[in-house]
Order: C-alpha cells, then sequence, then structure tokens
C-alpha cells in the first residue's frame, strides 16, 4: 500500500504539475525556436508577446463573462483564445512591419535584430502593463478539478490524495493538439515545407521561387499563436501576471536551445527536460521517502535539494551543461 | 574624442536638463539625478567595454550590479561577533569544501580519457560532494540565522571604511564574470546572452535567499557612508551659521551638500575610468580589441588569443560594473535584493549604451546621464500627458481613474520606443565610434 501511496504523491505533486508545466514551456519554447529558425535571431521579446496574448485573452474572457457566455466545464478563456490569436498576429505582424523588416531589408546582423527585440519587449511590457496593470489577474471559471484530491481517497481508500486540476488537463491536451497541427502543417503542407526549406538554406528556397515575405508572415502568425496559446494556458494553470511572463523567458531559451535552437523537436524535448529537472530538483522529497523507506529511516528534513526560488539555477544549470558538453542541443540545431 | 562642437553641445544639453530641474523642480531631485546618473554612466562605461571594444552580447549586468551591493555589505558592516563565533568556522569550512569539490570535479575531468568511467565518476563527486556540503552548510547557516533574526541574522562584513567596499564590489564582479566567461564565451553570442541572463536571475536569488550572508530579503540597513549624515551637519553651528549666511535653510542645504559630495566621489571615479578606458581605447590593446571585434577569423590568423582576450575584457567591464553597483547601494546607504530587477538594472544599461554610442566611451557616458534624466522625468511627463488626455472625461470614471494610475508605465514604454528610434534612424547612437 506505501508503495501505491508513494507513486500517487509522486503522481500529484512531481509528474502531473511537470507535465503541465514542460507543455506551457515547450509551447513557447516552439515560438522561439520557430524564430530563430526562419528570422535568425534571438527574440528576447518572446515573453511579453505570451503575456500581451494572455492579456489580450483575459479581456476578451471578461467581456463574454459579462455578456453571461460561459463554456460550461472548460474555462471561459479556451472560447476567447481564438480572438486573443487574432489580436495578438495582428499585433506581431505590426512589429515586423514597423520593426524588424526594415532590418531583414538591409540584411542587418542577427544582433541588431536581437537589440530591436530588447526594444519591442520594452514597448510591450509598457503597453500591456499600461492596459492591465502590474498586478496579478485570475480568470479560470468553469469545473477546477477533473480529479478531486478527497473524492480519490474516498473511492481508493489510499492515504494520499490525487489532485488533477481542469487547467492541468486541458494544458496537457491542448499542448498535444497544437503540437500535432503544427508538425502536420510543417511537414504535410506546401506552406510548411516552404518555410522548412527556407529555413535550411534561405538562397536555395529564393531561387525554387518560395516568396520570403509570405514565409516570413506565417511564421509569425505562427509564432502568435503559440505564444498566446502558452501563455493562457500558463495563466490558466497559475495566474497571470505580467512580470512572471518576463520571467518565463528565461526557461524558454533554456528549453529551446537544450533541445537545439531551430529545431521544432527539440523546442519540445527541451521543455519537458527543463520542466521535469525543476520540479525534481525544487520538490521536497520527504512525502514519498517516508512512504518508501522504513520506519527506522524516516528522514528528518524536507529532503528539499534546492530552495523553489533557486529554480532558475536548475533550468541554467541543464543548459550549462548541455552546451558544454553537446554544443547543438540534444536534436542538432543550427547555428547562425 | 575629438572634442568637436557637436559632442560639447550634446553634454551641455545634458547640464541644462539637470540645472533646469534644479530651477524648475528643486536642486535636490537634480542633485539625485546627477548622481545616479554618474552612476549610471560608470555602469554604461562597463557595458561598452563589452560589447563597443569586444562585441560581448552581456545581458546579466544586473547581477553585477548586485554583487557590488554586496561587496558593499560585506567591506563596510561591522562583524557579527555572536554569529561567527557560533557557526562562522562551520560556515567557512562548508564554503571551502564546496569549492573543493568543484575543483576536484574539474581536475578529474580533465585528467581522465574520455568515456563512461570518466562520467560517472564526474557525477560522483559532485552527487556525493553536494550532499556532504549540504551536510556542514545546513547546520552552520541555521545557527547564524538563529542569532538575532530582527537585527543581524548573518555575518556581518569586515567593518573596513566604506570606501573599500567600492574596489572590493568590483573584485566580487570580476570573479564571477571569470568563472561565467570560462564557460560560456567559447559559445556563441546569444549562447553567452542567456548564459549571462540566467546567471544574473541566480545571483540575485542567491541574494534573496542567503539570510546568512546579507539578509537575504530583510535588507541590510544603515550602511556606513563615506559623507556625513544631514542630521549631524544640522547639529553643527557652524554649518548652520554658514547656511544662513547663504540664505539657505539648514536642512535643504545639509541634504545638498551632502549629495554634493557624493557627486564629488562619483565624478573622481568617473574621470579616472574615462581618463583609463580613453588610454586603453588608443593603446595598441585597444586596436587589438577593435581588430578581434571587427573580425574575429582574421584576428585569429594573426595569432591573437580570441578566446582570452574576450575572457580579458568581460571580467573587466564586469568589474567596473560592479563598482558602480556598489557606489549605487553605498549611495542608496541599504541594500534590497528585491529591488534588482533586469528592466531597470540590465535592459535599462543597455538602452544607455545603444542611444550613446556604442564603441564610444564618451557616447556611454552620455547615455548614462540622457536616459537616466529620462527614467526619473518620464513618470511626472506621463502623469501630466494622461492628466491631459483625461481632462475630458468625467471624474470617477473608471477608465480616469485607470489612466492616471497607470502613468507609471509610461517609463517602458518610452524607453523603448527611444531605443527602436535610436536604433533605427541612428544605430551608431548619439556620440558614434570613430
Amino acid at each position: 500500500m506505501d508503495v501505491i501511496n508513494a507513486i500517487v504523491a509522486l503522481l500529484n505533486f512531481v509528474i502531473i504539475p511537470a507535465t503541465a508545466y514542460g507543455s506551457q514551456l515547450a509551447l513557447g519554447a516552439l515560438g522561439v525556436t520557430l524564430i530563430y529558425g526562419i528570422l535568425r535571431f534571438s527574440n528576447f521579446a518572446h515573453g511579453d508577446t505570451m503575456a500581451f496574448g494572455t492579456m489580450a485573452t483575459i479581456l476578451i474572457t471578461w467581456g463574454l463573462q459579462s455578456m453571461g457566455i460561459s463554456f460550461g466545464v472548460l474555462p471561459t478563456a479556451l472560447l476567447a483564445l481564438p480572438f486573443g490569436i487574432a489580436i495578438t498576429a495582428l499585433l506581431v505582424l505590426g512589429t515586423d512591419k514597423i520593426v524588424y523588416g526594415y532590418y531583414r531589408r538591409v540584411k542587418a546582423k542577427p544582433i541588431v535584430l536581437v537589440m530591436a527585440s530588447i526594444g519591442v519587449m520594452f514597448v510591450l511590457n509598457g503597453v500591456v502593463r499600461l492596459i492591465i496593470g502590474p498586478g496579478d489577474q485570475r480568470f479560470a471559471d468553469g469545473e477546477r478539478f477533473i480529479i478531486n484530491a478527497r473524492a480519490f481517497r474516498e473511492w481508493s481508500g489510499l492515504e494520499e490524495g490525487l489532485a488533477f486540476k481542469t487547467t492541468q488537463g486541458i494544458t496537457i491536451v491542448t499542448a498535444a493538439i497544437v503540437v500535432a497541427a503544427l508538425f502536420w502543417f510543417l511537414n504535410r503542407t506546401r506552406t510548411g515545407k516552404s518555410m522548412r526549406a527556407y529555413s535550411d538554406n534561405e538562397d536555395l528556397a529564393l531561387l525554387s521561387g518560395i516568396n520570403p515575405e509570405r514565409v516570413v508572415m506565417i511564421t509569425w502568425i505562427i509564432v502568435a499563436a503559440l505564444a498566446t496559446i502558452a501563455g493562457v494556458l500558463y495563466g490558466l494553470d497559475k495566474s497571470f501576471k505580467p512580470f512572471t511572463y518576463f520571467q518565463l523567458l528565461l526557461p524558454i531559451f533554456a528549453s529551446a536551445i537544450v533541445g537545439g535552437l531551430g529545431s521544432p523537436l527539440g523546442a519540445i524535448a527541451g521543455g519537458f527536460v527543463i520542466a521535469f529537472s525543476e520540479v525534481f530538483v525544487t520538490y521536497a522529497w520527504k512525502k514519498v521517502v517516508t512512504y518508501l523507506a522504513p520506519e527506522s529511516l524516516e528522514p528528518s528534513g524536507l529532503l528539499q535539494l534546492l530552495g523553489t526560488d533557486y529554480k532558475f539555477a536548475v533550468s541554467f544549470a541543464i543548459l550549462v551543461i548541455v552546451l558544454l558538453f553537446r554544443p547543438t542541443g540534444l536534436f542538432k540545431g543550427k547555428s547562425v | 574624442m575629438s572634442m568637436n562642437w557637436r559632442n560639447i553641445s550634446l553634454f551641455a544639453l545634458v547640464a541644462l536638463l539637470i540645472i533646469g530641474t534644479g530651477m524648475f523642480q528643486s536642486w535636490n531631485l537634480a542633485l539625485a539625478i546627477l548622481n545616479m546618473g554618474l552612476v549610471s554612466a560608470i555602469m554604461a562605461l562597463g557595458v561598452n567595454m563589452q560589447w563597443g571594444y569586444a562585441g560581448l552580447f552581456n545581458v546579466g549586468i544586473m547581477g553585477f550590479i548586485a554583487l557590488g551591493g554586496l561587496g558593499v555589505v560585506v567591506t563596510s558592516m561591522p562583524p557579527v561577533s555572536a554569529a561567527w563565533s557560533a557557526a562562522g568556522r562551520e560556515l567557512v569550512a562548508s564554503l571551502l569544501l564546496g569549492l573543493a569539490v568543484i575543483i576536484l570535479a574539474v581536475f578529474s575531468y580533465k585528467r581522465m580519457s574520455p568515456g563512461k568511467l570518466r562520467t560517472l565518476v564526474l557525477i560522483g563527486i559532485l552527487v556525493v560532494g553536494f550532499f556532504a556540503y549540504r551536510a556542514v552548510f545546513d547546520p552552520a547557516v541555521q545557527k547564524i540565522e538563529a542569532i538575532n533574526p530582527a537585527a543581524t541574522g548573518y555575518l556581518g562584513g569586515l567593518g573596513l571604511p566604506v570606501l573599500l567596499a567600492w574596489p572590493v564590489g568590483g573584485a566580487l564582479a570580476a570573479v564571477a564574470a571569470w568563472a561565467i566567461g570560462k564557460t560560456a564565451l567559447g559559445l556563441r553570442s546569444d549562447y553567452l546572452a542567456i548564459a549571462t541572463l540566467g546567471i544574473s536571475e541566480i545571483l540575485v536569488a542567491m541574494l534573496k535567499n542567503e539570510d546568512w550572508l546579507a539578509r537575504g530579503v530583510k535588507n541590510v540597513n544603515g550602511l556606513p557612508r563615506p559623507v556625513p549624515y544631514e542630521i549631524s551637519l544640522q547639529q553643527r553651528d557652524s554649518f548652520v551659521a554658514w547656511a544662513q549666511n547663504w540664505g539657505a535653510d539648514p536642512v535643504t542645504a545639509s541634504s545638498i551638500v551632502v549629495k554634493l559630495g557624493y557627486a564629488g566621489l562619483f565624478l573622481v571615479v568617473l574621470l579616472i575610468l574615462i581618463a583609463a578606458s580613453e588610454a586603453a581605447l588608443r593603446s595598441p590593446w585597444g586596436r587589438m580589441m577593435r581588430a578581434i571585434r571587427d573580425n574575429e577569423v582574421a584576428a585569429e590568423a594573426m595569432g591573437k588569443d580570441v578566446t582570452r582576450r574576450h575572457l580579458q575584457v568581460f571580467v573587466l567591464g564586469s568589474a567596473v560594473v560592479g563598482l558602480a553597483g556598489a557606489m549605487m547601494t553605498t549611495l542608496d546607504g541599504q541594500l534590497t535584493p528585491a529591488s534588482y530587477q533586469p528592466l531597470r538594472y540590465t535592459f535599462l544599461v543597455w538602452v544607455m549604451v545603444i542611444v550613446g554610442g556604442s564603441g564610444n566611451n564618451w557616447g556611454a557616458v552620455l547615455g548614462g546621464f540622457v536616459i537616466w534624466f529620462f527614467w526619473v522625468q518620464v513618470e511626472p511627463m506621463g502623469q501630466a500627458l494622461m492628466g491631459f488626455i483625461t481632462l475630458g472625461m468625467e471624474d470617477g470614471s473608471a477608465l480616469k481613474a485607470h489612466l492616471l494610475d497607470s502613468a507609471a508605465h509610461m517609463r517602458l514604454l518610452t524607453m523603448g520606443l527611444i531605443m527602436l528610434l535610436v536604433l533605427r534612424f541612428s544605430p551608431r547612437g548619439l556620440i558614434p565610434e570613430k
């Protein structure tokens, strides 16, 4: 029985949260990696694009709620999501037209584009705070749990409860659908193939008549969708705060680099690697070990390897290890 | 710099802006802007060494600034003898143990031939070492933090004069930069960016959580000052008489004199640094750095050790940033780890360097002043703008209240716009590199 209790505790506090967090990171990292692959720069504004998309979705969610529209047991934010994506797509296309397009035309060095993205980051940061303020916003509604801890305890007779939040379920399912759709698009459609061709070899792609502007435009739209979905899922699961989204930049970049910049598959793997190691290292293992170890060996401390505030240290340590031993990432990424 | 009229007038314009602030708002505010402007200028100088001379993209400035602040605490605060006698020795022992583990790991990695055995040994050393370290470290920390946690709860500093803390802050930053550079500099430029971004977050997390070191989020207040306190000036009869002689209120006069004292100290540091960096830039070393920046392959073919030079300039630049961080903490009189935010400390300094003119020391200094001035002044301007926009709205409307509340966020927006405009229309900055 103790073994089952330990497994349930592990599921409850480590596996499920880490899977949800990993899905969010993977979606974020996919956006970063696509921009890197097609537009060839590291987009520092990505965290704030996520914040912007989430903000747009929240505002529309509030609008829908005030009109009395809801999505039953699911959060209303899912209904608002397509509108949020559309608004964010307009925004990123606008920034591309005003800011990045110029540097592409003059064939500026990638680092100049990175600088420009820092400028965009500042502007988006200001815009989001101007519109919705710097505080915490909760916008999840609908049924809170798929599996309730108490109901699970009563059903199974176990000591340990298992809670599976609706938002976690939605996160995992949505991420799976989005990733499947993205890979189908990249591998099976003509446009997706032209994007990959452009990413692999720009000159060759241009020679074979691929329209670069169209590729860039579609990339931005996909990135806007990915960023908004990732942001909304993260916000549903935890809460929305502009500064947290800015801080997500680090684990997202770490995921993209660990997987190999420019490789979509790598971004997903990287997201889960980073999320699982963050949760593993900052989780207090006392509970699980107490179930497994004989009574005489019961641990006295919390058995927490590092405090939760050091979760950045974990993404960073993995990043450094991967970079030192496999500079192009787990899945061979590209380097400009 | 060729002292041409354009550059002189740019600096004169900044001086005019600050003097205008003094005349129309208050001299206290003007001097406060001047002081932080001087500190910002030094930060921008440091970043300019890395980016302008060598093309290194460091996004971890906040971490080095915070380390400089830590330098002030460990140098100038009086030692907490109770904490030292309780567990000081054990704590030092645990830190040495941690260091030994890292050295042993690096040593075994370098000496053993590649293979599974090496990996296993490496992991073994690190895992065993980590738990051994924690076994000594944790109890020591608990003992130290238990001693009078409301007032101290940390080890304190060395009790040395606070001016010594500035080079110490620089040295701390230099050591950290050396460790980062050793691992990350051989890699590509955007990896360096992410690595420095990560390390700065970790450094600040460390300051927030390691209470034994600098009290964490409980802050260290009342740092010693290199200039007299306002209150002690006000109590001195000669000062009061002197102030009244000028026809000034002694309270205002004392705070202005104190701020002028800081400004004098900072100005000396800035002038020394700028003289040194101008000399360095003109020396063969400076030419070599620019040659490396402009064409690494060619420089390498000429026999220059690119990675080594990069490491050198990375450490130098970070030390200057650390020095500025120490100066800033001294000016504030307290170390507040929770106030270190990347937008304010890392990216704002970047805006200063870009706007001022990367590769040009005077440009970086000018950028430091200009951007800091706007950073401070955009808030009242935003307030005025919002007040104007909402003029027609009826009182008590939610939108009006919201707009007035969010005027504070105009800063970020403005900084972003300034940076984008400069990048687009004047990519070499206000004072371009020659």
